[in-house]
């Protein structure tokens, strides 16, 4: 197949300064006339971005549309009418009827010798000089500075303050001596990435960029790569860059890592086989990252090469055997006929397929379409299940659609954030750099979580309330929240009659005293003063925006819960608008599109039900075949079933179940009871130790389709290379349902998505031409004339009225015990992914080489644990060991992991408990204990297994 | 010889300047003799340091350079004085407004501010409407004395209109120009003032905190400051509710950590912030988005100091503002704080109304150089502002008359030179000093002043001297146009001067072969 691909790399036009929001100002236009040219702009736009805008190019090279103008270089002094002196157009605002002169020769002469000045000190030897990858060499050619006067250095060495360069971070180096101290990097640490790892030592001539007097690697830095996408020379610069050399072309694309689905633009050199990816650069017009990237999105991509990707099919008989390599043709053919045989044998219902979040829209509709149209069943079900199902039946039944509210720039209105069960800066880091510029603007947060986050307190930010729920408290904590504001009268009256139903049952709940904050305290372990301020200010203070994690949904009382956050939302008239709402941070890249896509056994595309008649036959027609109207298997009745010996066979694409699905043991059991487990995916995962066929998937890097991130924003995918599996993914699955005796079959990837769009209405209005045309769609997006929604339940919600639930705590049956004391509760960090078969494949691995486990210090003190002690961790189903960090983050009584590295097996403890409506696992509740481990005698499970990948 | 009996009470000063020639030693040594001893500001008359004043029935009497071991003979009366020092000729003919209770009240006491006319400003303004007071002030014509001399109240007068539920009062007292000491001698003789004229600002332009942003070289200032905001607080001139009128305004001090760029109100800003000293661009300027982004009335210590006396009647009950804007000249009203420094016999602070000839200061004030050679040139204005040869000593001190001839007034310090001094290394001096102090943010600034350095070096050096000049030429007219803020703008002032003045001194040294500065 042919690689779709942009053409050369045509680097976005840098307007120099950011353009004026319609929110920032009354939107008011003013016109300027530069060099004769006259451009009407917004109100406080900067002469120097009003003068680009009108093709009018001014040297600039502290100045670049990311930031706010900074004004130090000193080469975009123009000249204004009747003004004194020659202002820096980058801080100086456009005012109506200004006539400004850019080429004047008072300003060219000042540019040429400040750029003289800047060579003075500027090595002849400047390795981005020599790429061709200098915006200083570049300029100095355009402002024409052929002598420099005060002598130039030749080489490195004879900079005025010659340093080493840093070479600690694994991605890029830091060499000072082409740093031209334009303090780029420091503005976007703290301005786009609110870090603040980076400053400026000294003053004067010894002024130099310092990553906080250490090196980068030990400094606060988080590698988001924002300093080095800012930098104007090679002073910070990619080590891929360095080995690989400057990129002949590029492809805008979408990160695959978490569901904020950041647009990137992949930097590729060469073409064929051998092309590769010299780097990848957050793109300015990306709708959800605006320009901003994280570690592993920005740096994390080397695992799509990495040698223990898998490129050949494999079959084995049985799990003992070693894997045999054969062609397509023979392992589709082994999975097609070994479903068949099991269908012919124990019924139409024993196998089913699982798909994956991982992969496109398209992918994904294509493996449902498979399990219903040639499996014939609905026994369909994904990796949401164990994340985020909760948030779609939860928002469904309040609001009537399975998403999120607001689109993420919504958060730059909001006045008040409740944050609850999520940890951005490690698990939504670009999404949270943008909250944190809010909350460097003043608006205020509100942190519902047992751990003290990062944004409890981080440089410029602290949080007003930190409320240390307790895990499996959620209910009754937002109940109180709702309670207090409803006993308070505070509650958005006119909203919950005019837009609510259900309205006085649900006041007269909430006000029951046994929602009160004093009630719930002993369940919630938050003081109650403390959740009546809280509840205070999300009523009164503004714009209130809910945001939430996993720490909400895996839960038994996942969904109650998501639907008392939609409760609370109501009441308080936090629906609607710009700056408010109901917002999941979902987990995985496309895992809000693989629910939309029909992943679940009871949905079809669109989140409807496959009982309704009208909606099977839409399909039914479509796909010629009479199509189940009965919901099919769950994930974990896949498993049981299999137990029970009726369900036989299992098609999974792209997800680890055996690592990431709680109660580990009761899943491999599963797993080896069945006669035929199909597994594709990048890597012999744990879950391929119980397979039979292996097909090989490909990286995101060379898919073809798009991925919808937590926004409801569906990105384009596009293929930097070709597959190097030699098929796309979708074209296995439908080879394999061909091979059933169905035939399905695509000319292309967009083909999917137009038959998406042509059966669901919220997708009525996407192709892959308008996305490409549009940048991305948030859905729905009901016809052609429309670029989508990125603000749901305006004036009127999905299901015509916002229904109010009654939403009453049940406590989790699982409790700590005098046998397990401690409650385990689990996360993430942000260099590591998800179950880590990505960024364990990287240099990601230089900052969280292993899973440990956070534990007060009193909790520690009572077992005699150090950090870096070994320590069992052990519930009622299992046990593993792992290193103790004795911390103060965590609240006493409970303790916390990471489930990044196989080897913890941290869901070898997990338990079976899950959501009441959707069985999404109770992964954040785990009674447990933990004791100092045996010296050698008692070995941990985690100990015993052999990791299938690390072997591979 | 003791014109009347002493009636117990000392007066020596605890002004640094006193206190680094001994004043410490000699007061301890009164109190050892049993005098009660005031530890007051100094009159201003450096030269005369230690200058103990004795209470007598017919006034102060002064006693200069006291020792300890002279204690003895002041209070025996055998010691010799310069007799009444309000009546010193060197003190009566000049015209201390913002400087009148200098020397005079003891720092510490409350109830002497009062009683010497204290908190009459502030009373007044509180019975007015920001807008009158603002109006006062914009009447009175004062200006500011940090160098840049905009219209206080034109200032004020953006700050109370900017829209805000928080607004800022921000002090300069970051006094860190060559030449300079009036905003420490004031604020360590007579620190209500400064509090005063603060306070009266908060009201004025709806500010409720205020910063003093005091250099950490200063730390007799920021006791005494310190020790009379305190003493402020008790009685009720500053916190909730001031003097009953429903003011409230909290005043805190901060001291720098030794940077001259923090001088430059933007860079004191952000230092406030807790931030690097770095130069923000304008606009905004602070005044609409100052302190954390809030509106600020940034003021210099001299300008607040004079705003009491601008707010309060005079004797006859006539306005303070319209008795202030009848002294001085042109656009240049009030009174300057002159500072006399560097060779010079007679160094100090001489108030006047502007006008005064440069001339009239450095040779009548101070009386010549201290070396008693002639004068050669003279710096105004702080390390930034020009060399004023002698030939031109007759200019006017007004903001505009300087202006015109190519300098410019500043803080109003003088540092007088001989005509031993190397003009070529001055101008150096002036590059060096700039290269040491630029914040390092704006390119001309940081990188230029080095630059200047060394081709001022290959100049002394004779290397390619034609040359070098054109390039150090080209090199100001680059820092003057290009920079940032006043230090890299300012910088060729001191330098070009140089060279118009004295190109003798640029020019190759037969005698000297070449190479090495020293």
């Amino acid at each position: 197949m042919s690689v779709d691909q942009q053409s050369i790399w045509d680097p976005d036009v840098d307007f120099g300064t950011p353009a004026i929001r319609d929110a920032e100002s009354v939107t008011q236009s003013v016109t300027v006339t530069i060099d004769g040219r006259e451009v009407a702009v917004p109100e406080g736009t900067s002469v120097l971005r009003a003068a680009t805008e009108a093709g009018v190019s001014i040297p600039k090279l502290c100045a670049t549309d990311s930031l706010k103008a900074f004004g130090s270089c000193r080469m975009c002094l123009v000249e204004v009418d009747g003004a004194k002196g020659v202002p820096a157009s980058c801080t100086t605002p456009c005012a109506d009827g200004m006539v400004v002169s850019t080429q004047t020769e008072t300003v060219r002469e000042l540019r040429r010798n400040v750029m003289e000045l800047y060579l003075s000190d500027h090595p002849e030897d400047c390795d981005g000089c020599a790429r061709g990858n200098c915006e200083l060499q570049a300029l100095a050619a355009t402002v024409g500075s052929a002598e420099v006067r005060y002598g130039r250095p030749e080489s490195r060495q004879q900079v005025a303050h010659p340093q080493p360069v840093d070479q600690s971070n694994p991605y890029f180096a830091f060499d000072a001596a082409s740093c031209i101290v334009c303090s780029r990097c420091v503005r976007a640490c703290a301005d786009i990435q609110g870090t603040f790892a980076l400053t400026v030592e000294g003053r004067g001539f010894d002024s130099r960029i310092s990553a906080g007097g250490t090196d980068f690697l030990s400094s606060e830095c988080v590698s988001c790569g924002a300093c080095v996408q800012a930098c104007p020379t090679s002073a910070l610069q990619e080590n891929s860059v360095v080995e690989l050399g400057m990129p002949t072309r590029s492809v805008e694309t979408t990160c695959a890592y978490c569901g904020v689905g950041c647009s990137f633009r992949a930097d590729v050199k060469g073409d064929g086989p051998d092309a590769e990816v010299v780097r990848m650069v957050p793109s300015k017009n990306g709708g959800a990252n605006e320009g901003h990237s994280c570690v592993k999105g920005r740096f994390a991509y080397g695992y799509a090469s990495h040698q223990d990707r898998q490129l050949s099919p494999m079959v084995r008989d049985s799990i003992d055997d070693e894997w045999r390599k054969v062609s397509w043709d023979e392992a589709i053919a082994k999975a097609a006929e070994g479903f068949l045989a099991l269908q012919a044998e124990y019924g139409v219902g024993a196998i089913g397929g699982i798909s994956s979040s991982r992969c496109t829209n398209e992918e994904v509709y294509v493996v449902q379409k498979m399990v219903r149209a040639a499996f014939g069943n609905n026994n369909i079900d994904t990796c949401a299940r164990v994340c985020h199902s909760p948030t779609g039946y939860g928002l469904k039944q309040t609001f009537g659609t399975s998403a999120g509210t607001q689109d993420f720039r919504s958060v730059e209105q909001a006045d008040v954030i409740l944050l609850i069960g999520a940890n951005p800066t490690d698990a939504h880091p670009v999404f949270a750099s943008r909250m944190k510029r809010r909350l460097r603007e003043g608006a205020r947060l509100i942190v519902a979580d047992p751990r003290r986050i990062a944004l409890v307190r981080s440089p410029h930010v602290e949080a007003t309330y930190h409320l240390p729920v307790l895990p499996g408290s959620n209910v009754a904590f937002v109940n109180a929240m709702a309670h207090v504001i409803v006993t308070e009268g505070l509650h958005d009256e006119e909203f919950v009659r005019e837009r609510c139903e259900d309205a006085d049952e649900y006041l007269a709940f909430i006000a029951d005293p046994a929602n009160s904050p004093e009630a719930v305290a002993e369940a919630t372990g938050v003081d109650p003063e403390q959740l009546r301020e809280a509840a205070l200010l999300f009523a009164t203070g503004g714009n209130a925006a809910i945001y939430y994690g996993l720490g909400v949904t895996e839960h038994s009382q996942g969904s109650t819960m998501v639907m008392g956050m939609a409760n609370l939302a109501m009441v308080t008239g936090n629906i609607g608008r710009e700056g408010v709402g109901v917002n999941p941070l979902r987990g995985q890249n496309n895992v809000q599109g693989s629910c939309d896509m029909g992943s679940f056994p009871h949905e079809f595309p669109g989140y409807r039900h496959v009982s309704q008649d009208d909606v099977r036959g839409i399909y039914e027609q479509l796909w010629g075949k009479t199509l189940d109207p009965e919901p099919g298997l769950r994930i974990p009745n896949m498993f049981d079933s299999a137990l029970a010996g009726s369900f036989r066979g299992v098609y999974i694409q792209g997800e680890d179940i055996a690592q990431s699905d709680p109660n580990t043991q009761h899943v491999e059991a599963a797993l080896r009871a069945m006669d035929l487990v199909v597994v594709q995916d990048l890597f012999l995962n744990e879950t391929a130790r119980f397979a039979h066929v292996f097909l090989p998937g490909t990286s995101f890097l060379e898919k073809d389709g798009t991925f919808t991130n937590a926004e409801r924003r569906i990105n384009r995918v596009r293929p930097v290379f070709a597959s190097k599996v030699g098929m796309d993914e979708w074209e296995i699955t439908c080879a394999i349902g061909r091979a059933m005796g169905y035939d399905m079959s695509y000319s292309a990837a967009s083909e999917i998505m137009d038959e998406i769009a042509a059966t669901t209405p919220t997708f009525a209005g996407v192709s892959f031409a308008r996305l490409d045309e549009v940048g991305s769609m948030q859905w729905p997006v009901y016809d052609t004339s429309s670029t989508g929604t990125p603000v749901m339940h305006i004036g009127e919600f999905v299901r015509g009225k916002g229904r109010l639930v009654e939403t009453v705590f049940v406590p989790t049956t699982e409790r700590s015990t005098r046998k397990f004391p401690l409650i385990l509760t689990t996360g993430r960090i942000l260099s590591q992914y998800n179950v880590g078969a990505q960024t364990r494949r990287t240099a990601n691995n230089t900052w969280h080489p292993e899973d440990v486990l956070e534990i007060h210090p009193a909790d520690a003190e009572l077992r005699g644990i150090s950090t870096g002690d070994l320590v069992d961790l052990t519930s009622r189903v299992g046990s593993t060991t792992l290193r103790a960090q004795v911390s103060e983050r965590m609240p006493a009584g409970v303790v916390y992991t990471t489930f990044h590295h196989p080897v913890t097996g941290a869901n070898v403890v997990t338990t079976e408990n899950s959501d009441w409506a959707t069985n999404c696992p109770e992964y954040k509740v785990t009674a447990v204990q933990v004791g100092v481990a045996n010296a050698r005698g008692d070995q941990s499970v985690a100990e015993t297994r052999e990791p299938a990948d690390t072997h591979a | 010889m003791a014109l009347t009996a002493p009636t117990g009470q000392v007066f020596v000063p605890g002004d640094a300047a006193a206190v680094s020639v001994g004043a410490d030693e000699v007061a301890a040594a009164f109190e050892a003799a049993g005098s009660h001893v005031v530890r007051n500001g100094s009159r201003g008359m450096l030269w005369l340091e230690p200058l103990v004043e004795v209470e007598t029935g017919a006034g102060r009497v002064g006693y200069p350079q006291v020792t300890p071991d002279d204690v003895a003979a002041v209070l025996a009366g055998g010691a010799t004085g310069i007799g009444v020092v309000d009546e010193h000729p060197w003190l009566t003919s000049q015209r201390r407004v913002s400087f009148a209770r200098v020397g005079v009240v003891d720092p510490a006491s409350v109830a002497d501010y009062e009683a010497h006319g204290g908190w009459a400003g502030l009373r007044r303004a509180l019975s007015l409407s920001p807008a009158a007071v603002v109006q006062e002030v914009i009447d009175s014509g004062l200006r500011g004395r940090g160098g840049a001399g905009f219209p206080a109240g034109i200032k004020w007068q953006t700050v109370l209109d900017a829209a805000s539920d928080l607004k800022f009062v921000a002090c300069n007292f970051d006094e860190g120009d060559s030449g300079t000491f009036a905003d420490r001698m004031v604020v360590e003789g007579d620190p209500f003032t400064l509090i005063e004229g603060i306070t009266i600002t908060a009201h004025a332009v709806g500010a409720s905190e205020g910063y003093v942003y005091v250099r950490s070289e200063y730390p007799h200032a920021v006791a005494a400051l310190r020790r009379a905001i305190d003493a402020a607080y008790t009685h009720g001139f500053l916190g909730q509710d001031v003097l009953g009128s429903g003011l409230t305004f909290d005043l805190h001090v901060r001291v720098g950590a030794g940077a001259y760029i923090c001088g430059e109100e933007s860079s004191m800003l952000e230092s406030l912030e807790g931030r690097r000293g770095e130069v923000r661009a304008k606009p905004p300027i602070p005044a609409i988005k100052g302190l954390w982004g809030r509106p600020t009335a940034v003021n210099n210590v001299l300008t607040l100091c004079a705003v009491p006396m601008i707010l309060s009647n005079t004797a006859d009950g006539g306005p303070g503002w319209q008795r202030y804007a009848e002294l001085g000249t042109g656009r240049s009203r009030g009174t300057q704080v002159f500072q006399l420094a560097g060779n010079v016999k007679q160094g100090g602070i001489v108030e006047l109304p502007f006008g005064v000839s440069l001339r009239e200061l450095v040779e009548g004030y101070g009386g010549g150089t201290l070396s008693g050679r002639p004068v050669r040139a003279a710096q105004v204005g702080g390390p930034l502002g020009a060399y004023v040869p002698a030939a031109g000593f007759d200019v006017p001190m007004d903001y505009e008359a300087l202006a015109e001839s190519g300098a410019m007034l500043g803080h109003g310090g003088i540092v007088v030179f001989d005509e031993t001094v190397d003009m070529a290394r001055m101008a150096r001096f002036a590059m060096e000093f700039c290269s040491i102090e630029s914040c390092g943010k704006c390119t001309p600034c940081r990188v230029g002043s080095t630059r200047g350095v060394e081709t001022i070096d290959r100049i002394i050096a004779g290397q390619d001297v034609a040359a070098n000049l054109v390039l150090l030429d080209d090199l100001c007219e680059t820092m003057t146009k290009g920079s940032l803020c006043a230090m890299g703008g300012l910088t060729p002032m001191p330098v070009q001067s140089a060279i118009k003045h004295f190109p003798e001194d640029f020019e190759p040294q037969e005698t000297e072969s070449s190479g090495a500065p020293v």
